[in-house]
């Protein structure tokens, strides 16, 4: 009576797997539990929180909505695939500059979906920030810095 | 001083930002077991029996634990009392209280085998709120034999803390108001749900917790477990989040036996369900009656609140005597009473929360205020300069007089709220302030390592949960020993590793931890005085040290690690400093203690209503804290902000629901709301006064809950201003305005 697997294939951060999911999993029990990606974290597991927002072919998602199945194919885009070999995204820099960030706990989650509102809006209003963003919930209530920290990296994108 | 009073960046922020950050259940153990409770859906049941035949079935299945698996009679814990059995025994009493507890070698098999334990229950009528809490004809919540020689142990009232001064029967007054405040049962809602783990090996227990206070944690369990203290190692990785809600013994108990009885490590990571079931605020219900003057100046308050603590006490004791001393709020206040109770309930148990019980009372002595000033004729914001006492002037008597320039915090949110100027249509301005005790007593030990190449290791008990201790730890460090941020690297979250810390609390960490960090450099520099003098053949007194340049009697300076590595010499070897800050408990005060400080804000918004529906929106909201000293002022603004926005969570939109079962109706993220993005002032501004004039290190006094005190009162005196609505019910969601407003009479005062 063990859980029912399938096969599925995800390029996570540019690297291919080969995984047999339990059918039910979601793409954020498979990240975390069976890639040990951790960056990506888990808080109300019904999306509302945003923590464990990522990228499925480019466009952000909340990985505890999506089961592994579904992400059978699909590239896949995590915190831990934002900063190459070091560098940190504009996104993740601004953070740190602006003091964006308290606990940490929301965090990645809030960098995935500011780094994927500005790249469909590169320089966008107050109000177009606070919009794509409420979908990432923070109780240290960072979000005048955060805010901030988008800002500043859509102005640092357009220089 | 190049790095304190600088915005140095987060220590730790770099992980944060990019996911490597280790939170507890990002942490891998080997060979771990995944734990799942089962619970009832209702608050107080008597269990009749459980069947756990079916959960054993599941493959992968390595324990299923009921209470008769556990020592008999049924352990209990508790912070001060011993009152939270391990698993139920014999009844429920909060939905949510597990009755039994599943271990698999899976996550989805213990999911199932929970599933699968068969309760035979019997719901019982429960006690959920305060009226029926105090009927005598109301079912006792706590049986009377857990409470020998208690007075109180026949009602649900588990203490009655009274302080009086003056005479207030007598005091005369030229104006009485009189009301009822509610504040409502609210969560911590940390974005970082509970989790802990337990191993058991010869060595003794380790618990990872992500916890505030790993000490009383250790306390705890040895206790529970009767093991020496030195047999209970915690590991306390960062929290996500906490605010108070971390605070104290969840499941490590129940996690412990289960490990003992499996030989494997075992884990539980809540969901947000089940983290809003553990823990949350106290409700409570404040009836003030205050006199005031005709000039508006406080003759008496009479105060009396009902604070529903739920099954447990956990901290709600303390959180409740401690807050009902201050009740009467930054105010000259010549005659005072004040009683106020603990009271049990089949409810989730409630503990700390930012504010620690002082913003129930706040949105309380706020609005009998403003309803003075109302009546009175009196601005609001000239009625609060009248009363507040005045530096060094009592606000308790007995207790610390007033510790900062309060009158220059209000002034600073009138300027810039832009009070008395004039509005704009259909929006109204609201001030308030508020007042939380520090901690009153405590002890703080670091562990200093200066190593031979003049990198410093500093090892403290201290949770770094988003306030940001690692940066101003290190920014102390770093200036008095004169060496570079980078090579200053902050321990935390181990008892084996660290010395004891009292606990993460009240706002203490800069006070407390930095002042024992700042005693530890001390040492440290007459260590190398020592060694300098040893080197030079001069006195040690005859040696100067000032950021990191050791100056000798000569006139010649060489740097702190020259001296230390002469002095080692070829064999090596590393300074170890002690840094010790106790500040004793005083039996004779009525808190066991002075607080060390006072967190001291006034908030001003400025806002406006939807006639139509009764939506708030805020353009405007200015939160002012007497610092002291900002260590870190980015921070400091960071954590007020914060607060200003927490605090709008339970003005106008948070408030835990039960069913008539006791189930938490709004359970999850989904029915819950806290504030976001959407949500936040349209400018939230976070302004500092610093005097210098608090007990910590530079100055400093402790920051971080003062911004949530009265961010309640603020934001309904504005509603008043702008729609004549009065609320004294939270949150003042957009319906209770809406009707508030349609009682309004045309002269602007509410019948009420």
């Amino acid at each position: 009576m063990s859980p029912q697997r399938r096969a599925v294939s995800l390029v996570v951060n540019g690297q291919r797997h080969a995984l047999e999911v339990v059918v039910h999993h979601t793409l954020l029990d498979v990240l975390r539990n069976d890639l040990d990606l951790t960056g990506t974290k888990e808080c109300c597991a019904e999306g509302e929180c945003g923590a464990c927002t990522v990228w499925m072919d480019g466009v952000a998602v909340n990985s505890c909505l999506v089961l592994a199945v579904e992400a059978d194919g699909r590239q896949i885009t995590t915190i831990e695939g934002l900063s190459r070999e070091g560098s940190l995204s504009p996104v993740q820099q601004a953070f740190l500059e602006e003091g964006a960030v308290q606990c940490g706990f929301c965090i990645p989650g809030m960098v995935m979906s500011a780094a994927y509102l500005l790249q469909n809006n590169p320089a966008p209003s107050e109000e177009e920030i606070r919009e794509g963003l409420s979908g990432n919930l923070c109780r240290c209530a960072g979000y005048k810095r955060i805010i901030a920290a988008v800002q500043r990296a859509a102005e640092e994108g357009r220089r | 001083m190049t790095n304190v009073g600088a915005s140095a960046g987060r220590v730790g922020g770099l992980d944060r930002v990019t996911g490597r950050q280790r939170y507890m259940a990002d942490i891998r153990l080997e060979d771990a077991l995944h734990v799942k409770l089962v619970t009832l859906p209702c608050a107080r049941a008597r269990i009749v029996g459980v069947d756990t035949s079916r959960a054993w079935q599941v493959p992968g299945v390595r324990a299923v634990f009921t209470a008769a698996d556990l020592p008999d009679p049924m352990p209990r814990y508790g912070v001060h009392y011993d009152d939270r059995p391990v698993l139920a025994v014999g009844e429920t009493k909060f939905h949510g209280e597990p009755v039994a507890a599943v271990a698999a070698d899976t996550l989805d098999a213990a999911q199932k085998a929970a599933a699968l334990v068969g309760v035979d229950y019997e719901e019982l009528p429960a006690v959920l709120d305060v009226r029926t809490a105090l009927d005598p004809a109301a079912p006792l919540v706590v049986d009377p034999e857990l409470r020998p020689d208690d007075p109180l142990a026949h009602t649900n009232v588990r203490r009655e803390f009274r302080y009086t001064w003056g005479d207030p029967d007598s005091a005369a007054a030229d104006l009485v108001i009189e009301n009822t405040y509610t504040f409502p049962m609210v969560t911590h809602f940390a974005i970082e749900p509970h989790a802990f783990a337990v191993a058991v090996d010869e060595t003794g227990v380790t618990v990872w917790s992500a916890i505030q206070h790993p000490y009383i944690l250790q306390r705890v369990m040895a206790r529970v477990l009767g093991l020496p203290w030195s047999k209970v190692r915690v590991i306390a990785p960062d929290p996500g989040g906490a605010f108070g809600g971390k605070g104290y013994p969840k499941f490590e108990p129940l996690l412990a036996y289960m490990a003992m009885a499996t030989g494997r490590p075992c884990r539980l990571v809540l969901t947000l369900e089940e983290t809003f079931q553990a823990v949350r605020r106290n409700n409570a219900e404040v009836r003030i009656r205050t006199g005031f003057a005709a000039d508006g100046s406080l003759r008496f308050q009479d105060i009396e609140a009902d604070f529903l603590m739920g099954a447990y006490v956990d901290i709600s004791a303390r959180v409740i005597s401690k807050s009902s001393h201050l009740a009467a709020g930054p105010y000259r206040t010549p005659h005072a009473r004040i009683l106020a109770r603990a009271i049990h309930s089949h409810t989730p148990p409630s503990t700390a929360m930012r504010g620690f019980g002082t913003p129930q009372f706040t949105w309380a002595l706020e609005q009998q205020m403003d309803e003075a000033a109302r009546r009175l004729g009196i601005d609001r914001l000239e009625i609060r300069l009248r009363n507040l006492a005045r530096k060094g002037e009592e606000v308790v008597p007995g207790d610390t007089p007033a510790d900062g320039d309060w009158v220059e915090s209000v002034q600073k949110a009138a300027a810039a709220i832009g009070w008395g100027e004039p509005l704009p249509e259909g929006r109204g301005r609201g001030l308030a302030v508020g007042i939380k005790s520090s901690a009153t007593a405590g002890a703080a030990y670091s562990i200093l390592r200066f190593l031979y190449d003049g990198s410093v290791f500093v090892l403290v008990g201290t949770s770094d949960m988003g306030q940001g201790a690692r940066t101003i730890l290190t920014q102390i460090v770093a200036d008095e020993l004169g060496v570079p941020p980078e090579s200053v690297n902050v321990v935390m979250g181990d008892t084996a590793a660290a010395p004891f810390d009292y606990s993460t609390s009240a706002s203490r960490s800069t006070v407390f931890m930095g002042g024992s960090v700042l005693r530890g450099c001390a040492d440290l520099k007459d260590q190398v005085r020592r060694i300098g003098a040893r080197l030079q053949g001069c006195e040690p007194d005859q040696i100067e040290i000032e950021r990191g340049i050791v100056r000798f009697p000569g006139g010649e300076e060489r740097s702190i690690v020259e001296v230390v590595q002469e002095g080692l010499g070829p064999v090596g070897g590393e300074l170890i400093a002690v840094g010790t800050m106790r500040g004793e408990a005083d039996p004779t005060h009525p808190i066991g203690g002075r607080p060390w400080f006072y967190e001291f804000n006034c908030t001003a918004v400025e806002l406006e209503v939807d006639r139509k529906t009764g939506e708030v929106l805020i353009h405007k909201h200015v939160t002012v804290a007497d610092v002291g000293k900002a260590i870190n002022p980015l921070q400091v603004e960071s954590q007020d902000e914060g607060a200003a926005v927490m605090g709008l969570g339970h003005t106008l939109m948070e408030h835990l629901v039960l069913d008539e079962h006791g189930r938490i109706v709004n359970l999850g993220a989904l029915d819950y709301r806290i504030p976001t993005t959407k949500d936040v002032p349209l400018q939230l501004e976070s302004i500092i006064v610093e005097n210098g004039d608090g007990p910590g290190p530079y100055g400093a006094k402790g920051v971080g809950e003062g911004g949530l005190l009265c961010v309640a009162a603020a934001v309904a005196s504005a509603v008043n201003e702008a729609t004549g609505a009065v609320v004294r019910d939270l949150p003042l969601t957009p319906e209770r305005i809406w009707r508030a407003m349609r009682e309004v009479t045309p002269s602007g005062a509410s019948p009420r």
